[in-house]
């Protein structure tokens, strides 16, 4: 049986959600994703360039019939800014597994927890599967997975930092107590980070920054897409036990 | 000569004045994006595409046309 990620009863092959913003031009965020393996990418709801009509379109590039589109709230300060945004997104076409972000501050991007639970039980009765940018707060991802969140995404650290994970500790506790999907979104720096994720038991991680702002993307996309696979594998093939102590490799009987 | 009467609407924030009679189907038309890539908001409410052809404009609507580019 093969290993997928499964996300309100869909599945998908790649545990690497990529972002599709912040690349030079959408030729290079394409092949990036491409070379990801992604199945699904996020993507932002803008109002559309009414003086320039010729401006190149996403869809033309990245085809929501191959890969997953997952609309996302980046930049939404409030609950009704979200909301507004999430059900426009359906609206294009359908779309009913979203990514849900509120912010509460400008500085550093964390969430706005209070508005995020708000805005997660209202998007889940109208329907929508949410995915949850959270703090790394194992009692707030717990109140987002009571109001009825399809997955939890707690950020590693502040959106774009590229400081990796910060709180190994609190991943864990919430991988323990949470039977939904758990991906770590934001703050990934290098594609180790994405392996310790999926060490901590994570099933999937979200990168955007640390792709398409590394020197090369199409090798960080491709780095990336082994490490999570490098992570998962080691997370289910089990890793020994710490200890202190040195224990040789090779028999210590037979020495000459 | 009958004068046209014009209107003025704002659509994603810019004012912009179009003549009489026109409907949200022929606004939308006009930018040539197709429908299946946008969505609409008429007057802060979340229109049927399947319905805009039937919206006729008038002075002061406000329209909001959105669809995906990137992002993280």
């Amino acid at each position: 049986m093969k290993d997928k990620l499964i996300i309100a009863s869909k599945k998908f092959n790649s545990r690497l959600i990529v972002g599709t913003g912040k690349y030079k031009n959408m030729f290079e965020c394409a092949k990036a994703i491409k070379l990801s393996g992604a199945d699904i990418v996020t993507v932002a709801v803008r109002r559309v360039n009414i003086s320039d009509k010729n401006k190149p379109l996403l869809m033309d590039y990245i085809d929501p019939k191959k890969i997953t589109y997952l609309p996302n709230t980046a930049g939404c300060f409030t609950s009704k800014d979200a909301l507004r945004t999430l059900r426009l997104a359906r609206e294009i076409g359908g779309w009913k597994l979203v990514k849900l972000e509120v912010l509460g501050d400008k500085k550093n991007l964390f969430p706005d927890m209070i508005e995020t639970l708000k805005s997660t039980e209202v998007l889940s009765k109208e329907g929508f599967k949410v995915m949850v940018y959270c703090n790394d707060d194992p009692l707030m991802s717990k109140r987002l997975e009571n109001v009825g969140a399809s997955a939890i995404m707690p950020l590693a650290s502040p959106i774009g930092s590229g400081l990796g994970i910060l709180n190994k500790i609190n991943i864990q506790i919430i991988r323990k107590q949470t039977k939904l999907p758990l991906l770590i979104d934001a703050g990934l720096g290098q594609a180790s980070d994405a392996t310790i994720a999926m060490e901590l038991g994570c099933d999937g991680v979200l990168v955007n920054t640390a792709i398409a702002k590394a020197k090369k993307p199409f090798e960080m996309a491709q780095a990336f897409k082994n490490a999570v696979i490098a992570g998962r594998q080691s997370y289910l093939s089990g890793r020994i036990k710490r200890t202190i102590k040195g224990s040789p490799s090779s028999p210590i009987t037979g020495i000459i | 000569m009958k004068k046209i009467k014009k209107i003025k609407i704002k659509v994603n924030g810019k004012i912009i004045t179009i003549i009489d009679k026109f409907t949200l189907g022929e606004l939308v038309n006009d930018l040539k994006i197709p429908l299946s890539k946008i969505a609409i908001e008429f007057n802060k409410e979340i229109v049927d595409k399947k319905r805009i052809k039937k919206i006729k404009l008038k002075n002061n609507d406000i329209i909001e046309i959105v669809h995906f580019i990137g992002g993280g």
